[in-house]
C-alpha cells in the first residue's frame, strides 16, 4: 500500500448564496417577523444572478484526490472553479461539508502579499513574525535568518519597516520565509504573479530542488501553464467544483484549456476574479463583447474592436490596460499595452478596444485582461485580471502571394515583413 | 456520515491531521496553542510597536488616560458630588487621588481587554483568511499585550503608594494579603478574556454586538465601584450588587492595596465561579464558530 501524505477524500464545501457577510440582529429579527407573517424576506438579496439567496452552492462536489511525498501538484481551473476553496480547507483555515481531508505534516501557505506583514515592524520582525504564523519556533527562526534574509534579496532594507517595501519586495521576503520552513506541504497559490521574473526562475528552482532533494509536497495554483509545465509533474483540473482531470500535466492544460472551446462573442467575467490589490480595487471587469461580430474567429490582420463593461467603484483615472496573449495550447504569444491611461469616472461604464491581430499567425488564442497601476519604482499593482478575458480564432486570408502560415513550424507570431532593397551603386 | 468516512480512512493509513465537518462541543487545541507561544509573544510585541511607534510620547500614553480619568474623578466626584470613598464603615484615611487611581487602572485593563478580545475575528480576519493558527492565540495575545499598559500604569501607581506610606499621615498599611494581587489580575484576564469571546463568537453572526460593547461597558462601569465607595450601595441592595463580578474583584484589590475595607470571601468566591463560568462559556462558543467563521466573515 502506497503513503499518501495527503488525501482528500469525497470532499465538499457547500455555501449559500448572498450569505456571504456576517447579518445584524435587526436583520434577523426582520427575518422572522417576516416569515411569522408569511411575507417575503425583506432582507433578501435581489439581482444576484439567477441564484436565489440562501440556495446551496457547491464551491466542491464531491472531489478526491490522493498526494505522495515528494510530489508537485498543479491546480488548475478557471476562476471560481474550487480551487482557492480546496486550498483553503487543506490549509484548515475551514472545514468541508462533507468528506474528509487526512495530512501528514506540516503545511505551509505561502502567504499573499502583505498578509502576515506588519507595516510598522521591520523586515527582519516580520520575518520572525510571518515564520511564527506558519508554525516555526523562535530557535528554528534563528538558525535560518540569514539565509531567508540572502534569499530573499532584500538583506539592504532588513531593518526597515515594511511599510516603505514594494509589493515585489514583500513578495520576496514572504516567499523566502515559506520556503525556509520545514513543512511537509506547502502550497502555494498564484504567489509568483507579482515579482520579477528572475526572482520567479529562482522561485520555481528552489521549489523544484526541495521538492526533489527533501521530499517536499507542493501543492501549486496558477494560471500561468507555463510555471505549471516547469514545476509540476501532475495536475489536477477542477471545473465548477468538480474534479475532471487527475493526472499528466500535458493532458491536463489541454482540458483546461478546451474547457470553454465555444468562442463566444460575448464574455461575461463573474464574481471570482483574480485580484491582487492591497486595497478595494477600484473597479472590476464585467463584460466583454465584440463589436459588429458575429464569431470569434478574425481573418488574419483585422483590427477587432472590442467594447469592455466595467463597474465603478471609485473614480480612477491611472489606470493602464493590457491583454496578455496566448495560444490555445498556454504558450504566451506577446502582450499588447493600451498606449495611454484610461480613465474611469463618471457615469460611462464601457470602453471600446481596438485590438490590431496584424501579428498573430493563425491559430486559436486566449487572451488574459489585465487592468493595473504602475508606481515610479515601475511595479505594478493589479487592480483587475480576467484568465482568460476572450478567446478568438485567426483565421488565413486567400494566400495571394504567400505561403499558408504553418504555426507549427513558423510560430504563433508573424513580424513585419523584411524589407529587402538593392544598396544603390553597387555592383551585382 | 462523516465519521464512517474518517474510520475507513483511518483503516487505510494513519493521518496526524484530520479534517471533517465533526464537531466536538469542546476542542481547544490547546497544547496546539501553546505550541504557538512564540506567536502569542511576537502578536504582543506587535500590538505594542504598532500602538507607540511614531507618537512622540510613546508608552507614556499609557500613563496619560488613567491619570486623566484619575483627575477627572477627584474632581467630580471626590470634590463636587463629595461621594464617599470608604467600603466598610469606620475611620480610615485615604487618599482620594489614590482611591480612584487604583480602581481606573483596574477598570481599564478589564474594559481594553474586553474590547480587543471581542473584535478578535474582524480585526484579523484577514490574516485567519489566508493562513491558519489555534485561533485562541488572537485573544489571548489580545489579553496579554494589555497587560504591557497595565504594568506600566502600576508602576506609577506603586510609587505614588510608596510615597504616602513612607509619609505616613493615611491608614494604609502592609498586609499579608498583598499576596492575592496576582491571583486578582488573573481573575480580571479570566473575566475580560471570558467576555471578549463570547461576544466575538458572537459577532462573527452579529455584527452589531461590536457597537454594544461600548456601550455595555460605559453602564458597566457606573456599576462597579469605581466612583464610589461600596458605603454607598444600601445594605439591602447588596447582595444583588455584589453579583457583579467585577465589584468584588475591585474591593478586594482595594483591601489588598490599602490594607482595609471590604473583603466579603463568599462574594468572592461566586465572582471566580462566574469567571471560570464565562469563560468556559466563551470557549466553547469559541470552538464552535473558530471552525467555519471564515465563511461567514
Amino acid at each position: 500500500m502506497e503513503e499518501w501524505i495527503l488525501k482528500v477524500d469525497h470532499v465538499s464545501k457547500q455555501y449559500r448564496l448572498g450569505q456571504i457577510g456576517g447579518t445584524t440582529l435587526r436583520e434577523e429579527f426582520e427575518r422572522l417577523h417576516a416569515k411569522l407573517r408569511g411575507r417575503e424576506d425583506p432582507t433578501r438579496m435581489v439581482g444576484l444572478g439567477d441564484g436565489t439567496v440562501g440556495e446551496p452552492f457547491l464551491a466542491l462536489d464531491h472531489v478526491s484526490f490522493a498526494v505522495k511525498k515528494g510530489e508537485r501538484l498543479g491546480i488548475i481551473g478557471h476562476n471560481g472553479a474550487g480551487k482557492s476553496t480546496l486550498l483553503k480547507l487543506i490549509s484548515r483555515i475551514t472545514v468541508p461539508t462533507t468528506g474528509w481531508i487526512g495530512l501528514n505534516g506540516r503545511v505551509a501557505s505561502l502567504l499573499e502579499v502583505g498578509t502576515g506583514f506588519h507595516e510598522e515592524l521591520t523586515g527582519r520582525e516580520n520575518i520572525y513574525m510571518n515564520g511564527a504564523i506558519l508554525g516555526m519556533k523562535r530557535k528554528e527562526i534563528d538558525e535560518k535568518i540569514e539565509d531567508i534574509i540572502e534569499f530573499s534579496e532584500c538583506s539592504q532594507f532588513i531593518d526597515t519597516p515594511v511599510k516603505r517595501y514594494s509589493s515585489g519586495m514583500c513578495v520576496k521576503l514572504a516567499f523566502s520565509v515559506a520556503a525556509h520552513l520545514d513543512s511537509e506541504i506547502m502550497i502555494m497559490d498564484e504567489v509568483l504573479a507579482v515579482g520579477d521574473m528572475a526572482f520567479q526562475t529562482k522561485c520555481l528552482e528552489t521549489m523544484s530542488d526541495v521538492s526533489r532533494v527533501e521530499g517536499r509536497t507542493i501543492l501549486y495554483v496558477s494560471h500561468n501553464m507555463n510555471t505549471i509545465r516547469r514545476l509540476c509533474d501532475r495536475v489536477i483540473v477542477l471545473d465548477h467544483g468538480k474534479l475532471v482531470h487527475d493526472g499528466g500535466v500535458e493532458e491536463g492544460i489541454a482540458i483546461y484549456m478546451g474547457a470553454q472551446e465555444r468562442l463566444s462573442t460575448c464574455m461575461e467575467y463573474g464574481e471570482f476574479h483574480e485580484r491582487e490589490t492591497s486595497e478595494d480595487p477600484p473597479i472590476a471587469l464585467k463584460r466583454l463583447e465584440a463589436v459588429e461580430r458575429e464569431s470569434m474567429a478574425f481573418e488574419r490582420g483585422a483590427v477587432v474592436r472590442l467594447k469592455l463593461f466595467y463597474q465603478i467603484m471609485r473614480p480612477a483615472t491611472d489606470i493602464w490596460l493590457r491583454f496578455e496573449l496566448k495560444t490555445a495550447g498556454g504558450q504566451l504569444v506577446g502582450t499588447v499595452f493600451s498606449i495611454e491611461k484610461l480613465r474611469f469616472e463618471g457615469s460611462k461604464q464601457t470602453v471600446l478596444v481596438d485590438f490590431d491581430t496584424k501579428h498573430l499567425a493563425p491559430g486559436k488564442f486566449c487572451a488574459d485582461i489585465v487592468a493595473y497601476r504602475k508606481d515610479g519604482l515601475g511595479n505594478e499593482e493589479l487592480i483587475d485580471g480576467v484568465f482568460p478575458g476572450f478567446r478568438f480564432e485567426i483565421t488565413d486570408r486567400e494566400p495571394e502571394d504567400q505561403l499558408i502560415w504553418l504555426p507549427q513550424y513558423w510560430g504563433p507570431a508573424c513580424l513585419h515583413p523584411l524589407q529587402i532593397s538593392v544598396e544603390e551603386g553597387s555592383v551585382s | 456520515m462523516a465519521s464512517e468516512m474518517e474510520e475507513q480512512g483511518r483503516m487505510e493509513q494513519q493521518f496526524g491531521t484530520v479534517i471533517t465537518s465533526k464537531r466536538r462541543t469542546l476542542s481547544l487545541h490547546l497544547r496546539e496553542t501553546l505550541q504557538y507561544r512564540d506567536l502569542i509573544l511576537l502578536f504582543v510585541k506587535r500590538d505594542w510597536t504598532a500602538m507607540y511607534k511614531q507618537t512622540v510620547l510613546g508608552p507614556l500614553w499609557a500613563l496619560i488616560q488613567p491619570l486623566m480619568s484619575t483627575i477627572v474623578f477627584t474632581i467630580v466626584f471626590g470634590n463636587l458630588a463629595q461621594l464617599t470613598t470608604a467600603d466598610t464603615p469606620g475611620d480610615y484615611l485615604l487618599p482620594e487621588f489614590l482611591f480612584y487611581m487604583i480602581g481606573n487602572i483596574c477598570w481599564n485593563y478589564f474594559s481594553t481587554t474586553l474590547q480587543a478580545t471581542s473584535d478578535i475575528f474582524w480585526e484579523n480576519g484577514d490574516l485567519m483568511d489566508k493562513v491558519y493558527f489555534p485561533r485562541l492565540v488572537s485573544p489571548i495575545a489580545a489579553a496579554c499585550s494589555r497587560l504591557i499598559s497595565f504594568g506600566i500604569q502600576c508602576g506609577l501607581f506603586v510609587l505614588l503608594w510608596l510615597y504616602f506610606l513612607i509619609r505616613g499621615g493615611t491608614s494604609i498599611r502592609i498586609t499579608p494579603m498583598l499576596l492575592m494581587l496576582p491571583l486578582l489580575v488573573l481573575q480580571m484576564m479570566v473575566l475580560a478574556l471570558g467576555c471578549g469571546i463570547v461576544v466575538s463568537s458572537l459577532t462573527t453572526k452579529y455584527r452589531d454586538l461590536d457597537m454594544l460593547v461600548d456601550f455595555a461597558l460605559g453602564l458597566w462601569r457606573y456599576a462597579c465601584p469605581l466612583a464610589y465607595g461600596l458605603q454607598l450601595i444600601p445594605e439591602k441592595y447588596m447582595g444583588i450588587y455584589l453579583l457583579n463580578p467585577v465589584t468584588p474583584i475591585l474591593t478586594t484589590v482595594r483591601r489588598a492595596v490599602f490594607g482595609f475595607g471590604f473583603f466579603d470571601l463568599r462574594a468572592y468566591i461566586v465572582s471566580w465561579i462566574v469567571s471560570l463560568a464565562v469563560l468556559l462559556l466563551g470557549l466553547v462558543l469559541f470552538s464552535h464558530v473558530e471552525r467555519t467563521f471564515m465563511d461567514t466573515i
